[in-house]
């Protein structure tokens, strides 16, 4: 590949895995805290409260990288793929300022109301800021999937006489079929981490036995939230997106399982490595006719496999099959361990378990993985299209910034990103090691 | 007027709307080394713009989203053509961001100024910066056949340009310090009206300068003034802005230099707009190359279309941006929460 077109997708590739590392906890506390802040005022529970209080001192240092790390994305549709902006501009573009019209001002405006409003406003409007917050960084989060929704199917375009794309429908661009599923995935899943995080915490002061109460509290909503997370994120809307990929974007499907040849009864593969070259799976492990089952309802169902399409179609094998695998490998570990949790809290064991305990605390990395390694495969699985079937990736580029350049800034956001990591590791462990305020633990 | 002309306007719009909000703060950031001096004083600057200036910066992000959908053109060329400028740019709001938001999280002296550096550099260079690509776009810009340029650092930096982003700078310096004057009291709001003072004969000064020059280096400038002499309200504005700043330096007469900067600006940069319109990246090669509203637009549909969703959404905006701004006005005081 041209040292030009890889530069840009290492630099885009980097810059949106490091961005999309905050929003998911942005979008799935910001729903906590409204929840958190909500039964403060039903059960009239200070407790609660504390625990509102608490985690919205973690939000604030989250929301602010978040920010920081978005405002670059935006710029690079047109500093590094000035051609794709400029084709499909009229279209996928019209979700871009409505993220920021509906969703952003509504996030800050609230987020300054609800941390810098106490004593000014009434405690009514305050929780009313609180709901803000949480709705507008949920907002947020479908403008942006739809307008990936656009380049993963695109719809409501036609093209024009010069080559560009032109607007045929506003409502087919927002409520594209494909964002639909996509939406409720990813916030599923970002609700799934936040849970992650709670219960983490929660494990860290009963372990620790620092502010036992509040891990309790926590150990509990984490858990009960959890259970019925992990399920929804597989049932249904992983599945229903693995649908809209079967019918959408057939390669992927078959990429993202491993499928090399086209069969009837198609076996879900668990494990296994793909090997292009012999198209075959090495040490595979298999589950007959799921695959087909899975995709189409209908376990004879034949399903294409890569050696369907031609060459010049197919996007990195090993890339995408691997982080399908890794997402729902997890996905499935995420159920068992929630569901044994459950099972804990049943029997009144889940603060004594110390062992289950430790396995809560460590696992907060994994959510994390899984949401990335989602997001790898469907914007590797989407390769060597930009926009599905319509504008190759190479042909996006921006003709004028040289590969030296982007090397440059690629190197520039490396260095300048490790070091908000190792800030934002440190300020919100701090928090944690601090805990929440005394209200809540004696 | 044509949807073209519409959306020219409200991309001005925005992009005043964004230099009066956002400006105030960074404006702050950029004298808040020398008019804030204790940790006190310093908490109390950046409280004073606490809740509300990340949502002043979506201003900026909001615009650039309309331009995607409006005119993706000239985003596309624009903004590959300052490549290395703008990665800069980012550079600079990633600092300042974490800056403003990490400063207070840590007793340590050696944190505080570490992060008080932080927040006057990136606040500084940006508004600076934003001068000096405006420069650039008045001045016209290499754009060839296919509608792109590439604009290297050397380029970029030219003299009319640096002088429209020494212009920028004072201009947002004077008005942060005009917001400091209504927000704070004491040894703070005193010092503050010693620079809004100084800062003032600087604005005034470049501004004259700025326009006389511009008549000089922009290509498209006098056509255009003799075509819409309607045109001439927008350096009247300035004007009168620059006179209720002038009046407005003693103590006592705070809410005034405050009104005076936000005309100014608004006056200067609907200057700026009316210097290039209809177009907006002129191409210094050859006219014929230049990017206008007409034929760097999206399709009628998609204008029309993004016009309502935008139109409807910003109402509500403003709204509560009104609401955040009226429930945060008065002097601030610092406490418990906040930075
Ligand atoms: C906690 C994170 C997490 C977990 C446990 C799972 N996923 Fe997922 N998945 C995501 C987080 C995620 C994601 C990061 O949010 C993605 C990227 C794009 C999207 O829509 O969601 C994604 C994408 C994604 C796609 C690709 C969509 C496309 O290419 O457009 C499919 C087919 C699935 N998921 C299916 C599943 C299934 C069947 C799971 C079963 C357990 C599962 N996911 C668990
Ligand atoms: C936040 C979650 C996301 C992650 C982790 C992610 C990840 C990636 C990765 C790994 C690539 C490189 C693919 C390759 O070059 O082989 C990529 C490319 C790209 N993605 Fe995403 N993506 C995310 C969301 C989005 C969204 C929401 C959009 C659009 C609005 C988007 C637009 C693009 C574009 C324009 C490219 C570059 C062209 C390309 O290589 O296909 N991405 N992304
Ligand atoms: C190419 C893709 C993306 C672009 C261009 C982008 C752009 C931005 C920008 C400009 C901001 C700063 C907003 C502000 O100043 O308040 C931001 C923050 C945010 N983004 Fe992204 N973003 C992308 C991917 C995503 C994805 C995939 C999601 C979620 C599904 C997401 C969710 C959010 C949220 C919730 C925020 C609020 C701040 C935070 O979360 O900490 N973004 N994004």
């Amino acid at each position: 590949m041209d040292v030009a077109v890889f530069a840009h997708r290492i630099q885009f590739a980097f810059t949106v895995m490091f961005h999309y590392l905050f929003p998911i906890l942005t979008m799935g506390l910001g729903f906590f805290i409204a929840l958190l802040s909500t039964l403060e005022i039903l059960k009239n529970d200070p407790r609660y409260g504390a625990a509102a209080r608490f985690w919205a001192k973690i939000f604030t240092i989250n929301f602010a990288l978040g920010v920081v790390t978005g405002i670059p994305l935006e710029f690079e549709f047109g500093t590094n793929w000035s051609r794709f902006s400029a084709y499909g501009g009229g279209v996928f573009g019209q979700t871009l300022p409505l993220e920021g019209v509906y969703a952003f001002f509504l996030e800050s405006g609230f987020l300054g109301l609800f941390l810098f409003g106490h004593g000014k406003v009434s405690r009514g409007v305050h929780w009313l800021a609180g709901m803000g917050v949480a709705v507008g960084s949920l907002l947020s989060g479908y403008f942006i999937v739809a307008t990936n929704a656009w380049m993963q199917h695109p719809v409501g375009y036609a093209v024009d006489a010069n080559g560009t794309l032109r607007l045929t429908s506003f409502w087919e661009v927002m409520l594209n079929p494909f964002a639909g599923w996509q939406y409720l995935h990813t916030i599923n899943g970002a609700l799934l981490t936040a849970a992650y995080a709670i219960g983490a915490a929660g494990a860290y002061y009963v372990l620790s036995g620092r502010h036992p109460e509040f891990g309790r509290l926590s150990l509990k909503i984490a858990v009960i939230a959890g259970v019925i997370l992990s399920l929804t994120q597989a049932f249904p809307t992983g599945d229903m997106n693995s649908r809209n990929v079967t019918d959408y974007q057939p390669v992927k499907l078959a990429a993202m399982e491993g499928l090399l040849t086209t069969q009837p009864n198609a076996p879900l593969a668990i494990i296994g490595m793909p090997d292009p070259a012999t198209a075959r799976l090495i040490d595979p492990l298999y589950v007959p006719g799921l695959l087909s089952y899975l995709a189409y309802g209908n376990s004879r169902a034949s399903v294409k496999g890569l050696d369907a399409y031609p060459k010049d179609v197919l996007p990195p094998i090993e890339l995408t099959y691997y982080s399908y695998h890794i997402m729902v490998g997890l996905g499935t570990l995420f159920i068992a361990q929630m569901l044994l949790g459950l099972f804990l809290l049943w029997r009144r064991k889940l603060e004594s378990s110390r062992w289950f305990l430790w396995t809560l605390m460590l696992a907060i990395p994994f959510p994390y993985i899984a949401n990335e390694a989602g997001w790898t495969a469907t914007e590797v699985g989407r390769q060597p299209w930009l926009v599905y079937g319509l504008l190759k990736t190479p042909a996006g580029t921006s003709p004028t910034v040289a590969s030296g350049e982007t090397i440059f800034t690629m190197l520039g956001f490396a260095g300048i990103y490790a070091l908000l990591a190792f800030l934002f590791v440190f300020l919100v462990g701090r928090i944690i090691v601090q805990g929440p305020d005394e209200a809540s633990s004696h | 007027m044509t949807l073209n002309a519409i959306w020219f306007w409200i991309l001005g719009g925005m992009l005043i709307a964004y230099s009066v909000l956002d400006g105030y703060d960074l404006g702050v950031g950029s004298i808040y080394l020398w008019v804030a001096k204790s940790d006190d004083e310093r908490r109390t600057a950046l409280n004073a713009i606490g809740p509300v200036w990340n949502g002043n910066e979506v201003w900026l992000l909001a615009a650039g989203g309309m331009l995607v959908v409006s005119f993706p053109k000239v985003y596309a060329s624009g903004f590959s053509g300052f490549y290395l400028a703008l990665m800069l740019v980012l550079w600079f709001l990633i600092l300042r961001g974490v800056s403003i938001e990490f400063r207070s999280k840590l007793e340590s002296p050696l944190w505080r100024s570490l992060f008080d550096a932080g927040f006057w550099l990136g606040s500084f260079a940006i508004a600076l910066l934003l001068g000096v690509a405006l420069g650039n776009v008045l001045r016209g810009l290499p754009v060839g056949a296919d509608g792109t340029f590439a604009g290297s650092f050397a380029f970029t930096l030219n003299p009319y340009a640096l002088l429209t982003g020494l212009l920028s700078l004072t201009t947002l310096a004077w008005h942060g310090a005009n917001y400091l004057r209504i927000k704070t009291e004491g040894p703070l709001q005193e010092r503050s009206r010693t620079w809004s003072a100084r800062l003032y004969f600087l604005v005034l000064t470049l501004a004259v300068l700025a326009t006389i020059i511009t008549f000089w280096v922009s290509p498209t400038v006098a056509a255009n003034y003799h075509r819409y002499p309607v045109a001439w309200a927008f350096p009247l504005l300035a004007l009168l802005g620059l006179s209720w700043g002038f009046r407005s330096r003693q103590a006592g007469r705070e809410r005034w230099a405050f009104r005076g900067s936000i005309v100014t600006i608004a006056g200067l940069l609907g200057a700026a707009a009316m210097t290039v319109y209809p177009n907006l990246l002129y191409s210094t090669v050859s006219p014929g190359y230049s990017l206008t509203i007409y034929n760097a637009a999206s399709s009628q549909h998609a204008l029309r279309a993004a016009l309502l969703a935008n139109v409807v959404g910003m109402i509500g905006v403003i709204l509560y941006t009104s609401y955040v701004h009226r429930t945060f006005s008065g002097k601030v005081h610092i406490g418990d929460h906040g930075y």
